[in-house]
């Protein structure tokens, strides 16, 4: 048996599965420690189902709190963003494309460097040392914790970064580094992008990891536990520490994934609401449709392969203003409970409306008695127009289609929407993260540039199939199940030798002990 | 009729410029960016018409010549074509008073945006190639007599040159063999010639039909109408008149390999409907599609995969299994299609075996 927890900016959920059937689900509001939310929710969901705690054989743990950070500007360190590569790519300078408010929060420490290297590993221009060092002075003065690193085609030569990591940590020893080459792939804006958002994330990343090893602890489990990455696959927490950004869309994929397993129907749209975002994707035969382009990220473009999803804010915390016609985009996220009108709070949130209109009972009635129903009604309305407009965006012809409502906040959500043939709230519905994350395999990819030079096509390709299979392997798939699930390859153009460049994901379901 | 380029037109051309790259020419995105920056700069850009150029105004095209995939990666330090234009002046003694593309497909429709706005110069509405094509000498202004030297070619490093040679065919040969050794991408400026001439070579009006292009994707998409009809009906008002979708279906193989430094490919697509598979031959760009023993549609007309859901044009490098497409065909206009212009880009110069057919004839 395992568990799938998801741990979200407003609640904690679980769900103890025994292969592909719910033995038990709950939720817990998240805490700030994000520790006790955890502990909490398993107690819950180890008692609710009497499993005990020797039979559970994996812990899997979804998480959106590193997309909340970014999409929300909180909690994110200010970032020394440093680009090797000048004299090229002098034209668009770091968070070119950013939003400015992101940028701003981040500090735009820009540092531009000569420096990189050619597609055949020739340098640009050697890497400037001195001006490194310079940097680093700039970094204490600054008093800067966590830095980027991003080098002309790093992902055919990492020396710079390295050689630039190793000068700033010898410089700064205390200085969280996060370096390109071991973020992204090819496509310089979008791997430097993610590579800043990572390293902002540095500080919340390993306190968030840290929670998870001492609530498990705590409860004496010591199955491994694992955390959903980007694609529904599962990571090991010492990676995720390092890299958070890692985690970015796990939400949307488990979600869906979870919602497609719940509702029975492969071809729908999924609309995930959170306490702090709705997140509105289409499902096709059962999976999250990939973004076939880049994707953005709190407005940042990113490479990532990740589910195409829409992100409104529009949560069970979100604020409402105006008399009910503003609805957020800012929420109050995992304090609901004390910031909420019913929980006896002095913040109109979307759950009070809820409450005040009659359709939920939750916390204290008396406290929203007094909301008119004017705002109330222009409230509901809005909230609906919202979810409407989010899936009309997502639709991809005019032709209807099912509607699934998931998540906590999916409480919102009380009539039919215009866009939608009909709109099915499966059991179990809010804790669909949870059951994406348990249910979720583990994954295994190669993607880097191979000669053809002596060999062929086939030749390279089965032994890159059969490396990606034994990654998926060696991180814990059982060998019966792993299958190849993408292949991408594209040739270099002018490369010597007769290259190309392969990608092959393998995945496959997780041996449990 | 556009009369500027404008930073709200960027999204649209970039968006237009894929669908006439025909699955090559690279990501628009680097280009428009590139482009903002210098409108933010510089101000808008005027954009003039082929039959409004003066007689003797001195036109010079340019882009970038390359691999797409360097682009993305060893970002342009934008002052590659100013060095390019400079080098170009110095050699043939002139101020040059207005930027024409010579690719209206991919990101070389962005980068002469950027330079016409850094040197405060028109941009001519009109490009040698009326969609993308893989090689210099493959321009209607080479097939209808201008030399395409002297070629001017600058990097990022401010490494420049001048290319003086007798063929179109060589100056690309030196031109690539150069852009190898700049690290794969280089900025490019050749084909100078005079207003008068600009009229008679180039293929007309197409930075404004990549903006349209763009524009009627867009407003398909945001007002929830139909996008491939809304763009085939938009080719009909234009001098490409004739688009249609030639076939739906999911891709089942993509397999690619290197011809003498060029990316040669096969795309395999199973139809919706079953029946024979259809078949795509790349070379950068789309350029034959078969069925079974037919030829649907074929070089120089244009050959676009799109997304089924969204309708974006997919780049050949992002083809992979499992996507699904609709094949859109569009016909080029009469100046592209003459014998002497199918003897530069049409299927044989590409070794394909077929003669050319226009959609729709």
């Amino acid at each position: 048996m395992r568990i799938g927890i998801d741990v979200g900016g407003t609640n904690t959920d679980a769900a103890l599965m025994d292969g592909m059937t719910v033995k038990g689900a709950c939720k817990t509001p998240t805490t700030s420690d994000v520790s006790t939310g955890i502990s909490t929710v398993l107690k819950k969901v180890l008692s609710m189902t009497g499993v005990s705690v020797s039979e559970i054989k994996a812990v899997m743990i979804g998480t959106t709190h590193f997309t909340n950070a970014v999409v929300e500007r909180k909690r994110l360190l200010e970032v020394a963003a440093i680009r090797l590569g000048l004299p090229a790519t002098k034209g668009l300078p770091p968070m070119t494309d950013w939003p400015g408010d992101l940028a701003t929060t981040l500090g735009r420490h820009i540092f531009m460097v000569r420096g990189g290297h050619e597609f055949d590993g020739r340098e640009i221009a050697p890497l400037d040392e001195k001006e490194i060092l310079r940097i680093a002075g700039e970094i204490r003065a600054r008093g800067l914790k966590t830095a980027s690193i991003t080098s002309v085609f790093s992902p055919v030569t990492p020396i710079m970064e390295q050689r630039a990591a190793e000068i700033l940590k010898n410089e700064v020893p205390d200085l969280s580094l996060s370096l390109s080459h071991e973020i992204g792939r090819v496509g310089f804006l979008e791997r430097e992008n993610a590579t800043i958002m990572n390293a902002c994330l540095a500080d919340l990343s390993s306190r968030v990891v840290s929670s998870f090893h001492s609530a498990l602890k705590e409860l004496s489990i010591d199955a491994p536990f694992f955390i959903s990455q980007n694609d529904g696959t599962l990571m090991t927490p010492d990676y995720v520490a390092r890299y958070p950004v890692l985690t970015f869309a796990s939400g949307p994929t488990n979600s869906m994934r979870g919602a497609a397993l719940l509702a029975g129907e492969s071809e729908a749209m999924v609309v995930d609401i959170g306490g702090t975002t709705s997140d509105v994707g289409m499902l096709m035969q059962g999976f999250p449709r990939e973004s076939a382009v880049a994707v953005d990220i709190g407005g940042v473009r990113t490479n990532f392969r990740m589910p195409d999803v829409l992100a409104i804010g529009l949560g069970g915390g979100t604020i409402v203003r105006d008399e009910g016609m503003r609805i957020g985009p800012d929420s109050v996220g995992y304090e609901i409970t004390s910031k909420a009108l019913v929980f006896g709070g002095d913040t109109l949130t979307t759950t009070d409306i809820v409450v005040a209109a009659g359709l939920e009972d939750i916390g204290d009635r008396s406290r929203v008695a007094h909301i008119p129903a004017r705002t109330v009604n222009n409230a509901l309305d809005t909230m609906h127009r919202m979810v409407d407009e989010a899936v009309d965006r997502m639709k991809t012809s005019a032709d209807p289609l099912p509607v699934i409502l998931v998540g906590g906040g999916s409480i919102l959500i009380s009539r039919d929407l215009p866009s939608a043939s009909k709109v099915i709230r499966p059991e179990n519905a809010s804790v669909a993260n949870a059951i994406g994350a348990a249910i979720a395999q583990v994954g295994g990819e190669v993607d880097r540039i191979f000669s053809l030079e002596g060999t062929s096509r086939d030749v390279v390709l089965s032994a890159a199939k059969a490396e990606a299979a034994e990654r998926s392997t060696n991180a814990g798939a059982d060998p019966q199940s792993v299958k190849i699930v993408d292949i991408e390859e594209v040739p270099l153009a002018y490369l010597p030798g007769s290259a190309t460049r392969i990608r092959v994901k393998a995945v496959g379901d997780l041996v449990m002990g | 009729m556009i009369t500027h380029i404008t930073l709200d037109d960027l999204d649209d051309l970039a968006l237009g410029a894929a669908v006439l790259g025909t699955g090559g020419g690279g990501d628009p995105y680097i280009g428009k960016l590139l482009a903002r920056n210098a409108i933010e700069q510089f101000g808008p850009v005027p954009l003039i018409q082929l039959e409004d150029l003066p007689d003797a105004t001195k036109v010079l095209t340019c882009g970038a010549m390359g691999a797409p995939t360097i682009l993305i990666e060893k970002i342009a330090s934008g002052e590659e074509l100013g060095l390019a234009f400079d080098t170009y002046e110095a050699h043939v003694g002139y101020k040059i008073e207005a930027v024409m593309p010579f690719e209206a497909g991919g990101v070389n429709s962005t980068t002469p945006v950027m330079i016409a706005a850094q040197r405060g110069l028109p941009l001519v509405d009109a490009d040698g190639m009326g969609r993308a094509f893989p090689q210099l000498e493959m321009e209607t202004f080479n097939v209808y007599g201008v030399p395409a030297a002297p070629v001017a070619i600058a990097d990022e490093q401010g490494n420049c040159g001048i290319i003086t040679t007798q063929s179109a065919a060589k100056a690309e040969w030196i031109a690539r063999g150069i852009t190898i050794r700049m690290g794969g991408q280089a900025y490019i400026a050749n084909y100078g010639m005079d207003g008068e001439t600009a009229r008679r070579v180039s293929v007309p009006g197409t930075v404004s039909l990549a903006i349209g292009i763009g524009r009627t994707l867009r407003e398909a998409r945001e007002n929830h109408q139909d996008m491939i009809k809304a763009l085939i009906e938009f080719f009909a008002t234009t001098h490409y008149e004739e688009a249609r979708i030639i076939g739906s279906g999911k891709v089942t193989d993509v397999s690619r390999r290197m011809e003498n430094g060029w990316s040669v490919g096969i795309v395999t697509i199973e139809p919706f409907g079953g029946g024979e598979p259809m078949r795509i031959r790349i070379q950068n760009e789309n350029l034959v599609v078969e069925q079974g023993s037919d030829v649907l549609a074929i070089v120089p007309d244009l050959i676009c995969l799109l997304d089924v859901d969204t309708s974006e044009p997919i780049l050949t490098e992002r083809l992979r299994y499992g996507q699904r497409v609709n094949v859109l065909a569009v016909r080029v206009p009469p100046i592209m299609r003459t014998p002497e212009a199918l003897e530069v880009f049409g299927p044989r110069a590409f070794g394909l075996k077929h003669d050319y057919v226009g959609l729709g004839l």
